[in-house]
């Protein structure tokens, strides 16, 4: 079969984004989603990334910035850098801050391990305690937790399950990374968050696009292809995709596919949540 | 057909809560009714929201439910079309439009197309209808569809063959496909080509009606729009928010079209029959062997 150059094209042209459009459903979604809850407020844990500008960016939009808590969660090795472009996001947007570090936290349960973790164990125990700050400060501040995870992280399990990917709703969870880009552009993110290259921040250097070993622009088209086209692998590679790399992206959907879902309930009644006892999320709101 | 004012109200039903949604029509039949329509219609299982999954045992109604006397009586004062998920004798649970007239069910539509794919699962919890009928009202003859059955050109076929001035399409619409340059939902773009299209080709008015809101993160876009029988819209409520709006539905733009376009004198019910029926034929032939 001849290469489809078209193939490509469409995959740009779908992940073209209308971002008034895509502003005025996710800023209604946000105000609705939590709005049913009897709750007018939201906290957000802002990185000095994207994908955290965006949510909160939405948030204060949709809820007004006072009803809106970025909470910065550093570690002793994030990048300065970050923090400072996280305080110039609060700053912008007028949302009220909170700062919570936790090195602290992290360290105290890192001591008490045998062992020597590795990164990504250290980097998943820093996400966690960033959740349990998170959902401390919801209460506190009475605001739901806005979710931060993309489309293309959580498709990719690029995530740490019941860490960064733990949320109450979430508005970017079907934008691929480059949609949160363009997205950003459009709600006036400081230009500083949107250049830099994208890092979850857990060690010094970290580089998504060098830790996954492809970039998120070429991973994007083919994900939208593969999973709002469904195309086939075949199709991509006879189109000029790099082989290696549908094959990679097919690998880590499937594989994470577990971190999308509830936990596994064993079945032993007539009725199992989830399985056959099936409500809405929004049963009664 | 009579001429008659037609309001479309777009709400924003809440889940599974038919006390509040029967509020929320009284309120809109009201609205309706000061705007001077004859008739009101609301969206696709407008009294009980959509994504019902388990609660449908929980929503479905008889149709002498004590709940719906109020909406009934309302409907004393101008004709109401509304949605809501009818319990038969035998306990199925069917999504149905109705046509209230004077506090009396003039028709009721089942949705014959339940739709059990993508985001979807109607089948599961719902049984569908098994007949298209146009009927008379004191404005003339009409017919009402639900959502799906318009994802099938032929219910609106058997509707203009049956002699529907109006088609209604009552409809649950998600709103999804954000791609740039388009200016709109992909479904709104799609669901806009559709009434169009319909209501040139039967050279009849469309109404669709469509709801706000959000259930579960599926947004409904609204943009509830009437469509003359040239194709060319008379109304469109805004997107995404509730709205209330007439249009002014006339017999003489009728005639001016039919007049310059006789497709509906010129339809075939006879050779459409005889062609249905040789291909139900070779599926039930095809399915046994």
């Amino acid at each position: 079969m001849p290469a489809d150059p078209s193939l490509r094209a469409r995959a740009q042209a779908g992940l073209q984004l209308d971002a008034g459009l895509v502003c005025r459903v996710l800023e209604a979604f946000i105000r609705d989603e939590i709005g049913k809850f009897g709750i007018q407020r939201a906290v957000v844990a802002v990185s000095g990334g994207i994908d955290s500008a965006v949510s909160c960016a939405l948030a204060a939009r949709a809820l007004g910035p006072a009803q809106v808590r970025a909470v910065l969660l550093p570690y002793r090795t994030s990048n300065p850098a970050s923090r400072a472009d996280a305080e110039t996001l609060v700053e912008r947007l007028g949302v009220s801050s909170v700062v919570i570090d936790i090195s602290a936290a992290v360290d105290g349960l890192l001591r008490e391990l045998d062992d020597d973790p590795s990164p990504l164990r250290r980097g998943n125990v820093m996400a966690r305690a960033r959740m349990m700050a998170l959902y401390d400060q919801s209460e506190a501040f009475g605001g739901l937790v806005v979710g931060t995870s993309n489309k293309t992280e959580l498709l990719l399990g690029y995530g740490t399950q019941f860490g960064d990917m733990a949320s109450a709703v979430n508005p970017i969870g079907d934008l691929y990374k480059t949609q949160v880009q363009a997205l950003a552009e459009a709600l006036d993110v400081p230009c500083a968050i949107r250049e830099k290259a994208p890092s979850a921040d857990l060690w010094a250097g970290q580089s998504d696009e060098e830790e996954l070993g492809f970039g998120y622009a070429p991973a994007d088209q083919a994900l939208y292809l593969l999973i709002d086209e469904m195309y086939r692998p075949a199709d991509l590679t006879a189109a000029g995709f790099d082989a290696a790399l549908v094959c990679d992206l097919q690998r880590r959907v499937v594989r994470s596919q577990f971190k999308r879902r509830l936990p596994v309930i064993a079945k032993l009644s007539n009725r199992t949540i989830d399985r056959d006892f099936r409500y809405p999320r929004d049963w009664g709101r | 057909m009579r001429d008659f004012r037609l309001a479309l109200a777009q709400i924003k039903p809440t889940l599974g809560d038919l006390e509040r949604n029967l509020e929320r029509h009284l309120d809109f039949v009201d609205r309706a009714a000061a705007a001077g329509a004859d008739l009101v219609v609301f969206p696709e299982q407008s009294l009980t929201g959509y994504f019902l999954s388990d609660l449908v045992a929980d929503a479905a109604l008889r149709r002498g439910a004590e709940l719906l006397q109020p909406l009934r009586q309302a409907s004393r004062g101008i004709d109401v079309i509304f949605g809501f998920v009818e319990e038969t004798d035998d306990h199925r649970f069917l999504p149905a439009a109705a046509y209230l007239h004077h506090g009396e069910f003039a028709h009721v539509h089942h949705k014959v197309y339940l739709v059990t794919y993508g985001l979807f699962d109607e089948a599961r919890d719902l049984a569908a209808g098994s007949s298209v009928r146009a009927f008379d009202t004191r404005f003339g003859r009409q017919a009402m569809l639900i959502c799906e059955d318009l994802w099938h050109p032929t219910t609106a076929s058997i509707a203009a063959a049956d002699g529907a001035d109006v088609i209604h399409g009552l409809s649950s619409s998600p709103g999804r496909g954000v791609a740039g340059g388009r200016g709109q939902l992909g479904s709104a773009e799609t669901w806009r080509r559709l009434n169009r299209c319909y209501a040139q080709l039967h050279v009849c008015y469309v109404a669709h009606c469509n709801r706000v809101g959000f259930e579960d993160g599926v947004n409904f876009w609204g943009g509830s729009e009437v469509i003359g029988p040239d194709g060319e819209p008379l109304a469109r409520a805004p997107e995404f928010e509730e709205a209330l709006i007439v249009a002014d539905l006339q017999d003489a733009a009728l005639r001016r079209q039919r007049a310059r376009l006789p497709l509906r004198r010129d339809e075939d019910p006879a050779l459409n029959s005889r062609e249905f029926a040789r291909l139900a034929a070779r599926r039930y032939q095809t399915d046994a062997g």
